[in-house]
């Protein structure tokens, strides 16, 4: 019998660990790529065929100006998943510099500016995707209505070539609610509140997202604190203020069921970077993002709020784990705050 | 002695207000947005600088240090008065564009500090030259990031700039991309914020560059004068 001798921790597995999760991250979000792909046409594959090329091409470039081993770096997957959450993240319709400039953005300056993987105090994708939403406000409000999803040669011609694409574009439930709220008969009448539930494609891809966020969670690849937090941060805030007046407040499953509220619990505030990384931190973290997307939601001048509240809580994570430091084992519990 | 060169140097490069003692920041942020209003600021700047510097390196032998830093701002904000009426008189457009920035650089911490670092310790000469110098390193900068906001931001340069210079301007627009779309980032705060640093890394980059040449040079120097010797020192 020989005996195989390694130092401890005993590796399990051989391997670049990071690019093991990054990958994981990455499989996780099959079901809503396949779901967007159904309902908006085949402009999200075409995104995300610029995005993962432009964001390893851009990675590399910097890399190589800083003198790092490309090939090594590249290797821990990192870039591909910053490249696949903005691809989903902005319109299917969108034009194909739209995606491009997103990249640049990303991974250039929210990145590897800021000393690369690891070093970010942003989330990378959710810079991109502000960045564009700023710059190009109208584009990027361009969604395609529900089971209108075009032909892959209109996408084709949409991402490519710029085509008109206002035949397809329509209002969505957060669109549709922001116009109406504070007007009872009209919001009334509007399905998306009060039809039947999973009836529109917006729940649809949530629920996809949810479903790939409980792989995430199954896998052991993110924990359950912060995408919790989150969507009850979100739903204990809706709940009272919709009960109380519902003409003006959408209900709590509203909020959990649309835009990218669960594409935002299970995949954009877990990035393991820019969260808190206490247990109780990531608690409180997760809760005052949902509470942030709520408000922006209901009282802000954009429609969805997810890459604004992750920001704003991304520069609130040194302090939240600087006020919730966990007791070490065999040691009293640390004072609040105390550097030590 | 007096170096000016070194004064010289040192506003425009080595101390620049903008990208080394980063002072000033509110209005260089502010008004950026394209050369002309970059422009504007930044010579109602360098005047009150360069006049600012020089009151106070006329009095300074007069000031009690109790007492100088009301006297200064008081010298600094009738400057910034006068030019803030010169202003609203002949570029009344501009003016109205720059709005509260121009009463505002009485508070700009740039002209507070050379008064009291450099003009309330120097004669009037090297104290005016150094307001000068100052106020130039200042203008560059905004200069810089005002044409790069603007090229990016809009797709031209030096547009409008009949608003500081008169009518004979107007043929000054450099159109860079016919039928630019616009980023709106770069004209928005977002794109002042990035600007900058990436002009005072550039700064820095450049500053190693030269440290780096001058060191190689030092070494690649035969020391002749130095003798082999394994113990003791040449005498």
């Amino acid at each position: 019998m020989s005996l195989i001798t390694v130092t401890s921790p005993h590796a399990t597995r051989s391997g670049n660990h990071t690019g093991a999760f990054m990958r994981q991250v990455v499989y996780a979000t099959i079901p809503g790529i396949v779901v967007m792909t159904w309902l908006f046409g085949w402009g999200t594959l075409f995104n995300l065929m610029i995005a993962i090329p432009a964001a390893l091409l851009a990675e590399a470039a910097v890399l190589k100006a800083r003198g790092y081993n490309v090939r090594f770096a590249l290797r821990d997957w990192s870039a591909v998943v910053t490249a696949v959450l903005l691809a989903l993240a902005i319109p299917p319709t969108s034009p194909w510099w739209l995606i491009v400039i997103g990249i640049i953005a990303a991974i250039v300056v929210a990145k590897q500016l800021y000393g690369g993987l690891g070093m970010n105090p942003f989330n990378p994708a959710m810079v991109g995707y502000v960045v564009l939403l700023i710059s190009f406000p109208l584009e990027m409000t361009r969604w395609i209505g529900p089971h209108e999803a075009p032909s892959w040669f209109d996408s084709f011609r949409m991402v490519l070539a710029s085509a008109n694409v206002d035949a397809f574009t329509g209002a969505t439930p957060l669109d549709s609610f922001r116009t109406w709220a504070g007007n009872a008969e009209q919001l009334q009448a509007l399905p998306i509140l009060h039809g039947e539930f999973a009836s529109l494609g917006w729940e649809w891809v949530n629920i996809a997202f949810l479903i790939g966020g409980l792989y995430l969670l199954a896998r052991k690849i993110i924990s359950w604190h912060i995408p919790v937090a989150m969507l009850a941060g979100m739903a204990l805030i809706a709940l009272p203020f919709w009960l109380f007046d519902d003409a003006r407040y959408a209900s709590p499953l509203f909020h959990l069921f649309s835009g990218a509220a669960m594409f935002g619990a299970f995949f954009i505030a877990t990035d393991p970077v820019s969260a808190a990384t206490s247990r109780y931190g990531r608690l409180i973290y997760g809760a005052l993002i949902g509470v942030l997307v709520w408000i922006i939601r209901s009282h802000g001048g954009y429609p969805d709020a997810v890459a604004f509240a992750v920001l704003l809580m991304n520069l609130a994570a040194p302090t939240i784990d600087y006020y919730t430091q966990p007791r070490t084992y065999g040691h009293h519990r640390a004072k609040r705050g105390a550097t030590r | 002695m007096t170096d000016y060169r070194k004064i010289t140097l040192d506003g425009l490069w080595n101390n620049n207000p903008a990208t080394v003692q980063i002072l000033g920041l509110c209005p260089l942020l502010a008004v950026s947005g394209t050369v002309v209003n970059a422009m504007g600021l930044g010579l109602a700047t360098m005047m009150v600088l360069a006049g600012s510097n020089l009151a106070v390196s006329l009095i300074r032998h007069f000031v009690t240090p109790a007492v100088r830093l009301p006297a200064f701002v008081m010298i600094i904000a009738a400057l910034v008065t006068v030019i803030e009426m010169l202003m609203q008189a002949f570029t009344f457009e501009l003016y109205e564009i720059l709005g509260i920035f121009i009463p505002l650089i009485v508070t700009n911490c740039a002209v507070l500090g050379r008064a009291d670092a450099f003009a309330s310790k120097n004669p009037p000469l090297p104290a005016m030259l150094d307001g000068l110098m100052m106020g130039a390193g200042f203008l560059a900068v905004l200069l810089l990031l005002g044409g790069m906001r603007e090229a990016l931001g809009l797709g031209t340069l030096f547009s409008n700039m009949s608003l500081l210079f008169g009518p004979m301007a107007d043929s000054w627009e450099i159109v860079l991309i016919p039928e630019y779309r616009g980023f709106l980032l770069a004209i928005l705060p977002p794109g002042a914020f990035i600007g900058l640093g990436l002009i005072i890394a550039g700064k820095n980059v450049i500053d190693k560059r030269l440290k780096d040449a001058a060191k190689r040079r030092e070494a690649a120097e035969p020391k002749t004068s130095r003798r082999v010797r394994t113990t003791g020192t040449v005498a």
